[in-house]
Formats: C-alpha cells, structure tokens, sequence
C-alpha cells in the first residue's frame, strides 16, 4: 500500500508527535505543530495517536491511493474532497485503490492533519519519522514531498472511528490568547516595557513556519541598561549563546518577538522574555499571518492546569470514539 | 558562581551558570549536566548543556517543576566542588580560509555588514588589531578551541578560543542575519568561532569553508556511521589552514568514503590549564599529532 503524491500542496511533510532527547546534538523535537489533531486523525482512522501523517500547511496536496484505506483530516478547516467531491473535515472515510483525495481552499487555520490507516511507513530515525527539513533528516527522504513520491504505508491495525463534532475540537480565538509563562531573560526588560508587551495586539508576521513564528506591530522592548557580558554580543538583545526552550520567546533586536516552534534553532544568541505554554503550543500551528494574538501572562500553576485541561480535552475525544 | 535557574514553560528549566562566558562557567555546566545524566532522574527527557548555561527538559506529567528545580540545587555545590578534569578527544579540522564560495555569498550580503568595503575576515582582522589577515589566519589557528556547546542546528559546534582574555578574538554579528550560508563554513560571532553543519540562515562573520563533513543524517559517511554528529560538548579543536589544492583532494577523498579525519583521545585540566596556558597547549598538540 502506497499514497501516490500527485501535486505536493506549498510544503507537506511526514510527521508524527516528534522527536525529543537530542537538544544536545542540535536535532529539534519536530513532530506535528498541531499535535491535537495530528492524535485525533489518528485516532478517526484507527492508528496509534503517535503515527505518522501528512501535515499541510495553507494549501493541500493532492495524493492517490494504490489500495483501500480509511482516512481522515484534522486541524485547520482544508476541506478534503475525494475524486472532486467534498467530505466532511475530522470524520473517518473509505478510500479505494485509485481513488484521489484533495483538497478545496483554506477556509481558517493554517495546517491539517491526513491521516491513513496504517501510518505513514517511513524509516524511524532517532526514534521518529517526523521530517526535519533544516537537517535534512527523517520523513521522506528528508525533506517536503513532492510530485511523483510514493509515500508507503503500514498495515492497517484498527478500525474507522466516526466523527469528533466541533465542540470537542479547539482552535485559536481572535485574537488567539497565548499563555505564556515570564521567565529566562525577563529580567532584562524595564517593568514598564513588560506590562506594554503584555497590554499590546500582535500581528503574525509572514515569516511563520515550522521553525517558529515571528510577530509584528507591537511595542520594542526597553532593556536594563547593563555592559554587555564577555562574549555576548554588542546588542542590548544578546546573550552569550544558550538553549532555546521549545515555546520560548524571543525578541532579537527588541523589536518583534519570535515564538520558537517544532523545527526550532536549538540555540543562539538572543534574550528570550518567557516561554507559551505546553497547552498553547498547538494553537500557533493553527494561526495564519496577518492574523492577530495577544500573550496572557499566567503562573506555573495555571500552566500546569492547563495542560491538565488539555489532557481532559483528548481524554473526551477518546471516550466520544469509544477508545477509552 | 551562583546559578540562576528560571522556569522555561512548564517543560523547562533553564540555568544560567554565568552572565559571561569563560571555560568555568563551561565546566560548571558540563560537570552539572553530567551529573543530572548520571542521577537519571525520572522525567527529565532532555539534557543539554551550553556555553555557560544548561537547559533541563522534563515531562511534568512525571515530576513537579519545584522537585526538579530542587534537586537541581541541590547537585549545583557538588559540581562547583568538583576538580573540572575530562578525558575528551583532540581533532585536526582542515579550513579552506577567504574560499571563493563563502567569499561569493558574503559579498552578496554586504549590505547586512558592518563594513560593506571590507570582506568579513578583513573586517575581523581590523578591528582585533591584527597587521594583516594572514596574521589573523595565524591566531585563529594558532591555539586549540574548546567545543562549548553543540546546536542552533543539528551538528553545529560552538568553539571558545583556549587563551588568555585579553588574546581572544571578539567579532559582531552580522547587523542583520542572511538568509544563506554555505554548508561547512568556519564562521564567527561574539567570542566563538562556529561550523555550520548544513546550508541556511546564519548572522556569524564567516573566514573560509572546511571540506569535511560533520553532520550526515543518512550516517554514511565513514566517521559518522555511528554518531550522525561528530561533535559532542568538551570535544577540542586545533584549525589546520590549507589551501585549494589540500581542499579539492580532501573533497575527493570524502567524495570516495576514504576521508580519514585526524582524532585522538586526549585528557584535560582546567587547574593545569590556567596554571600554564601555553604550555597545556603544546602538549595537547603533540597528542594530536602523536609526538
């Protein structure tokens, strides 16, 4: 069984939920920016939650299927049609062999999740299939597929699993509120700067993508005058190079902030002001640019009640399929 | 030394070990990430040291944040208590300085420089007070480098230059990044000299290219079949100038799977270090070239 690439979509790539535990090689988490609806296609079409997808982003491939299949789409609403006819976005379909799935205009999101029953059967590589284009490492051959790929897929273990209705899903408001913990190199901005990033509507600025989001519009920071460390750089942003958490926000310059995402830089150069929360993480995924979002200031405490939410979300997601 | 841990997220503890850089701030963080993998603590899922800090990864899911940042503490006097030696490995990395492929794409990002009438490695030889830029040349590899932090992008060596303070070589960044850098360039920024591993964005000064792979996902290539990258932090570095005809056979060479890099093990002391830099230097070079 193979999904034959027919037109690639502007990039899809291979991902499952990522690659953690070689931050000190370099080589990021990847892994889907979603990872709500990267689980919950699996799950409709009768896959592990951690199998490999297709992720698209804006715009969708089209690919044709060499032997029946269960599919489904998760994540942005990229409204799926199957030999030109639309189906229904988070609801498991029968595909045949010869069948073509793609995929009409982008109606709000930024990425959907394709799922196949099976799995997308690339080679597991430092233990996941998530492609990690920078390094050229994983997913299809390391890279966005393209036109022409035949992309193979496991045996089917499961069995189709309905629909998951939009009460049960989650995407960003407008303006997206993102979460987001103060922290790392708060210090270094006056009190007065830290309440305007804060107060401020961003824009998402049209570099976003899977290495992270950079936003626009909002107020440059004001830094703590200080002499600059040994080997820090000149710049009131610089930092002696550390490690970039996953989420971390970072604000080269002052000027606009960059939300570092799945294919993130491991590490650099540049002050970071806190971190979005782990609950947040797969609404970023989900915004276009242009769009607007805020960053809300919450505890430790409220981080960790929210990812408990998050938690809940899935586990009612799965008692809707009758998985749990 | 007094770390400052912050939270990063709900997923991360960050610890700056020293606002500046310096080979103690560095063993601080090795000696502490070493000692945070050897107490396997259950839940962290991520250990990474960096050039004067480290970051801790963890599931929260399996450790309260406060328990980890607790027991963190409580391992930061052992390791400032400890005698900052390593058994590491010394190796020779081949660099091709002022090549016409970096020299290509520098001149295409002139605009983003803070000179845009000198190339990147005259402006650096200027403003450290170098005579001319084969003096330069000369200091940047004259004195191993201490690999200080590996990352940015997977493979990429950070490498802090092994003399005195007031000898280190300080460079800006580019005012803004570009957009392109060849794949293997010996690059440099604020105090540390760098390879990129693969082609991409970058905002280091960049000297010259090396013709020796150092990152290979497909782990063909004959050094890197086991670790698809070669560096790892603590590793030391001596530069080795060559010029275009070295460089095209070393080409040739990796291109036939024969390239042979030149590695040893080596041990090294901080306390000897800084008693005698020179000297350690010396010795550390005639481990690299079995003398």
């Amino acid at each position: 069984m193979a999904v034959k690439v027919i037109t690639p979509g502007l990039s899809t790539s291979v991902q499952d939920l990522g690659r953690p535990g070689y931050c000190h090689l370099g080589i990021p988490l990847s892994g889907g920016m979603d990872r709500f609806a990267l689980r919950v296609a699996n799950m409709l079409v009768g896959n592990d939650e951690g199998a490999a997808v297709l992720e698209a982003v804006f715009m969708g491939p089209e690919l044709e299927f060499t032997a029946p299949a269960t599919v489904a789409v998760t994540g942005g609403d990229l409204p799926p049609k199957l030999n030109g006819d639309e189906r229904a976005g988070w609801e498991a379909f029968a595909v045949k062999a010869g069948d073509r799935l793609s995929f009409g205009f982008l109606k709000s999101g930024a990425r959907a999740y394709i799922a196949v029953s099976g799995g997308i059967d690339v080679p597991v590589k430092l233990g996941s299939r998530s492609t990690y284009t920078l390094g050229a490492l994983g997913g299809f051959q390391g890279r966005a597929i393209q036109a022409g790929d035949e992309l193979p897929v496991g045996a089917a273990a499961g069995s189709a699993r309905g629909a998951v209705p939009a009460e049960l899903r989650r995407m960003p408001g407008n303006p997206a509120e993102l979460r987001m913990l103060p922290g790392l190199y708060w210090h270094r901005i006056t009190a007065e700067s830290g309440q305007r990033f804060f107060a401020d509507t961003w824009k998402v600025a049209p570099e976003a993508d899977r290495i992270g989001y950079r936003f626009k519009g909002g107020t440059p920071l004001d830094f703590v005058p200080r002499t600059q460390p040994f080997g820090a750089g000149s710049d009131p942003s610089n930092i002696v190079d550390a490690c970039y958490p996953y989420g971390s926000i970072q604000v080269p310059g002052g000027t606009e902030p960059i939300v570092l995402h799945r294919d993130a830089v491991s590490g650099g150069g540049y002050m970071m002001v806190g971190t979005v929360i782990s609950a947040d993480m797969d609404l970023i995924g989900q915004l276009q640019p242009h769009s607007p979002a805020r960053f809300v200031e919450v505890s430790m405490d409220e981080a960790l009640a929210a990812r408990a939410d998050r938690q809940a979300a899935l586990a009612r997601v799965r008692a809707h399929l009758g998985l749990s | 030394m007094s770390i400052r841990f912050t939270f990063g997220g709900d997923e991360h503890i960050f610890a700056e070990v020293s606002e500046e850089m310096s080979l103690e701030a560095f063993f601080t963080s090795l000696s502490l990430t070493n000692a945070v993998r050897e107490a396997g603590i259950s839940g962290v899922t991520e250990i990474c040291p960096a050039n004067a800090s480290f970051q801790i990864k963890f599931d929260p899911d399996r450790i309260k944040p406060g328990d980890l940042l607790k027991e963190l503490q409580s391992m930061e006097g052992a390791a400032s208590k400890s005698d900052a030696t390593l058994t590491t490995r010394i190796m020779e990395i081949p660099v091709y300085y002022q090549d016409p492929w970096t020299n290509e794409t520098l001149m295409r990002f002139r605009e983003r420089h803070q000179d845009p009438n000198s190339t990147d490695i005259e402006y650096a030889a200027e403003i450290n007070g170098f005579k001319s830029v084969d003096d330069f040349i000369a200091a940047h590899a004259g004195s191993p480098w201490f690999v200080s932090m590996v990352g940015f992008v997977a493979g990429l060596p950070f490498l802090y230059q092994m003399v005195e303070r007031q000898r280190q070589i300080e460079v800006p960044k580019y005012l803004r990044p570009r957009t392109d850098t060849p794949k293997l360039t010996v690059g440099y920024g604020g105090c540390f000299s760098c390879i990129y591993s693969v082609r991409g964005a970058g905002g280091y000064q960049m000297f010259g290219i090396t013709p020796m792979p150092i990152y290979d996902p497909n782990q063909e290539v004959s050094y890197l079949q086991d670790n698809m990258c070669l560096f790892k932090p603590g590793d030391i570095v001596k530069w080795k100038p060559i010029g275009r005809d070295e460089y095209d056979a070393a080409l040739e060479a990796v291109a036939a799977n024969t390239y042979e890099p030149l590695i040893r093990e080596c041990s090294f002391s901080l306390k000897d270090f800084n008693a005698d830099i020179d000297g350690t230097n010396a010795k550390l070079m005639e481990v690299l070239h079995g003398r």
